[in-house]
């Protein structure tokens, strides 16, 4: 039983933890550190839930999760093959498996789908790009989309690529713009793209759970200033912030979907960290952080094998 | 000999260029790589209907290609998903900046003013 209850208490706590800290403002100060954090918060919540539901209903075997699964499935062949009885099992503990492994099954299928669509999304883009974007000898290794938008994107993969339009060209000047390229090279490098992608999922799956609406953009904001912090190493950052200026003032009449009042948020907020950074986090802090988000990890496949 | 992407790419221009559809024939004599084979042509046409990005009606004996969309359309597809409104919610691509509009954009735009002053 103790397996079960800490199991439960763990998936409380990550939900818990996760709502506070889709307000906080600390991550902004060291958003790498963050990233990991938040991670660690949804792999524990996702298995320490499907856990606590499972550990409950394979109590009877004694032998924890992982093998309590294995011995289940053992005596489900035997009784399938008309020998033996299936072990011992009242409502509530049948309840909990099947709750447990659709749960399991859920999770699992929303994270593949949601891996396949984006595929799917970014190979037809690459093909469209292949036929219609050019290249600019102006502005080597960038994708060139002729269009009076504004627009600059990485689309990631194997071979990940640069876009801008034609309309960034002429809104940016010549240093802004390399802020720009030496952001979106912070997300070719870091694959930005595959730590959102989970978030993506859950939100994708449960549009109407504020919590992971939340958390989408808190990932998606500290994504963008990990970026951020990497391109202002190579580039002035009251020119990557003038950049994020025009950007955001420049669609006219262009109302993308959703949330509309965080974004300006979000551009305020990464412009003021570019302009006046306040100091990092100290060291022991974010070390600190990272083991947090390390132990927290291991935890639940811990708990997963613990008897009991 | 051109890649095939650059194939593609020279076709698509073509098509795009004429009013009318086109057979595999009629590519082939306005390519500019004189040298390339028929069936090469047909090969290109046949991965770019596969792809989706031609139709083709049937002609007598041959094939007329045309493009499923002008090539303004594509771009305007393509931006669509570069600014994230598509409203799908995907995470094919990473977005430098989203764009604000109304008094949100009045905020920026007067910090902007504010910065470049500095």
């Amino acid at each position: 039983m103790i397996a079960a209850a800490v199991l439960t208490a763990l998936a409380m706590a990550c939900a818990l933890g996760a709502w506070r800290l889709t307000f906080a403002r600390w991550p902004w100060r060291t958003p790498r550190a963050a990233i990991l954090l938040w991670q660690s918060l949804g792999v524990t919540w996702g298995l320490a839930s499907v856990g606590a539901l499972l550990a409950y209903a394979l109590e009877p075997y004694r032998r924890g999760v992982l093998y309590g699964l294995h011995a289940f499935a053992q005596s489900a062949v035997s009784f399938g093959m008309g020998h033996g009885l299936l072990q011992p099992y009242d409502l509530p503990r049948v309840t909990a498996l099947v709750a447990g492994l659709s749960l399991l099954a859920v999770l699992i299928v929303v994270l593949l789908a949601a891996g396949f669509q984006t595929l799917r999304a970014r190979r037809r883009h690459r093909a469209l790009l292949s036929l219609i974007a050019h290249d600019d000898p102006g502005v080597p290794g960038v994708r060139i989309l002729d269009h009076p938008g504004a627009a600059a994107y990485c689309l990631p993969g194997l071979r990940s690529e640069v876009v801008v339009s034609a309309g960034t060209l002429s809104l940016l000047s010549r240093d802004e713009l390399a802020a720009v390229l030496a952001h979106e090279a912070a997300h070719v490098r870091e694959r930005h793209d595959l730590v959102l992608l989970p978030f993506t999922a859950l939100n994708w799956a449960m549009p109407w759970l504020s919590v992971v609406r939340d958390a989408h953009s808190s990932v998606a904001l500290l994504v963008e200033m990990a970026a951020d912090d990497h391109a202002r190493r190579y580039c002035s950052p009251r020119r990557l912030a003038t950049a994020l200026l025009r950007f955001g003032t420049a669609g006219a009449g262009a109302v993308p979907n959703g949330a509309l009042g965080a974004t300006s948020e979000h551009v305020m907020a990464r412009v003021n960290r570019l302009v006046k950074p306040g100091a990092t986090l100290p060291r022991r802090f974010r070390y600190g952080l990272v083991t947090f988000s390390v132990l927290l990890s291991a935890s639940a496949p811990l708990l997963w094998i613990y008897p009991g | 000999m051109k890649g095939l992407g650059e194939l593609e790419r020279s076709i698509m221009d073509i098509l795009w260029a004429q009013d009318a559809p086109l057979t595999a024939r009629e590519v082939g004599r306005l390519i500019a790589d004189r040298d390339l084979a028929p069936t090469t042509v047909m090969t290109v046409l046949d991965r770019l209907t596969r792809k989706g990005f031609l139709t083709r009606t049937r002609d007598g004996r041959a094939w007329r290609y045309e493009p499923g969309a002008s090539r303004d359309a594509y771009v305007a597809e393509l931006m669509l998903e570069a600014l994230d409104m598509t409203g799908d919610r995907s995470a094919a691509l990473t977005r430098f900046a989203q764009t604000v509009s109304g008094s949100e954009a009045d905020i920026l735009r007067k910090a902007l003013t504010e910065l470049e002053e500095e």
